[in-house]
């Protein structure tokens, strides 16, 4: 007891600690850096809460995907000049970036402190309920039931994401591959993982996608290991970028946005609510959705990572 | 038997994390690059495996066994790549800081 106490107080302090280390840091790499270990130690915070599915989320997404994006924003930045001293902030817009920071901390540090005590919960509804979807994780029973629309809204800023990224093509770089081109890695470590890893992170990402339904697991966290599993052959030269034009991409972008639209459409007309799934369909459609949408998702992650087309040299 | 397991577990895992804790203060305290990324692969493969080695006897099912071993192979894998994969980009830099 007093010992998960010290455990829980020490984890809770490497948060706060990395959280300052991260903003307060001058250097762009360390910033990132630490904000990536920042990340890993908010999953274990999750997984000591016993949140198990955001545990997973904060370490695929959180910590690793949006650490490598990142790390990507610091390279691209480190190849610009550097800001001329007519841009920095004045010491009045200092201040004022100052007290709006500390407000927004302050609204949202009084807002946890106010809630009632014990705070109000749709727990006991949603367990009552989950029987209607065939899951086995309230999780997924919300994400893809109670809650679907905001699921459906996520996915499409993913791909909203994509369509920015690829909005920054310079001149003439529009519809060519995605990203800038990597030299072909022949022997080393990065060729051996680019090799061995694939076959077994694509078994893991269709696991984690399948025991979503019963267990913590989902088609976020599989669709981040998927797009890995595409980024690294891509790292070593093994595996080409696709070119942003290219039919098929930009119809498994879609497909998983637009298969969830079209069934709560379904819904509305047979059941008179969007998203509502007939009774009894409830499994196999929200299935099909997370099927789909793991696609969708992968490739759109990875399409980030890769970055918008460059210019033919 | 049950009292062995646990004792087995207390011991491999206090064992593990020793080299966890040797690792880091290597990784803190080594002079140059090479040698910190020696002290962190080496914490990681023998201190991971001591502290995976200790829960087998805690699993329950052949299932759970499989799956902290494919952890801990994987980890290995990881680590055993990105180690020779900075220091070659040290020594492509020319330079041991």
């Amino acid at each position: 007891m007093i010992l998960g106490l010290v455990a829980d107080g020490l984890l809770a302090a490497g948060i706060l600690a990395l959280a300052l280390a991260c903003v307060a840091t001058r250097r762009a790499f360390a910033s990132a850096a630490l904000f990536i270990a920042y990340g890993l130690l908010l999953a274990l915070a999750w997984a000591r809460l016993g949140a198990s599915d955001v545990a997973l989320t904060e370490a695929s997404i959180g910590a690793g995907l949006s650490g490598v994006l990142l790390l990507g924003g610091v390279r691209r930045l480190a190849g610009l000049a550097e800001p001329s001293p007519d841009a920095e902030t004045g010491p009045l817009l200092t201040v004022l970036i100052g007290i709006g920071c500390a407000a927004v901390a302050l609204a949202i540090g009084a807002a946890v402190l106010l809630l009632p005590d014990p705070a109000p919960s749709l727990a006991p509804q949603v367990a009552a309920n989950l029987a209607t979807t065939d899951l086995g994780n309230p999780v997924t029973g919300v994400l893809m039931s109670f809650r679907a629309l905001d699921t459906l809204l996520e996915s499409a800023v993913v791909l909203l994401a994509v369509v920015c990224v690829w909005a920054l093509a310079p001149e003439g770089g529009w519809g060519g591959v995605a990203g800038p081109r990597q030299p072909i890695v022949r022997d080393g470590p990065l060729a051996l993982l680019a090799r061995v890893l694939p076959p077994l992170g694509i078994v893991i990402a269709i696991h984690i996608l399948w025991v979503g339904a019963d267990a913590p697991g989902g088609k976020f966290q599989a669709a981040a290991v998927l797009a890995a599993m595409w980024l690294m052959p891509w790292m070593a030269g093994l595996a080409p970028a696709p070119r942003i034009d290219a039919r098929w991409l930009r119809l498994v972008l879609a497909a998983g946005p637009a298969l969830f639209i079209l069934i709560g459409l379904g819904g509305a007309l047979a059941e008179g609510a969007f998203l509502a799934y007939p009774p009894g369909w409830a499994k196999p459609l929200i299935l099909a959705i997370e099927i789909v949408l793991t696609a969708s998702i992968a490739v759109a992650l990875a399409l980030l990572v890769m970055g918008p087309p460059e210019p033919p040299r | 038997m049950s009292l062995l397991a646990d004792g087995f577990t207390i011991l491999c895992v206090l064992a593990g994390l020793v080299f966890f804790a040797a690792g880091t203060a290597g990784l803190l305290r080594f002079p140059d690059t090479a040698s910190r990324l020696h002290a962190l692969t080496k914490a990681d493969h023998l201190g991971l495996g001591l502290v995976v080695l200790g829960l087998l006897p805690q699993m329950d099912s052949l299932a759970g066994i499989l799956r902290l071993l494919a952890i801990w192979a994987l980890v290995l894998l990881a680590s055993a790549a990105t180690g020779p994969m900075i220091a070659r980009l040290l020594r492509r830099q020319g330079g041991a800081s």
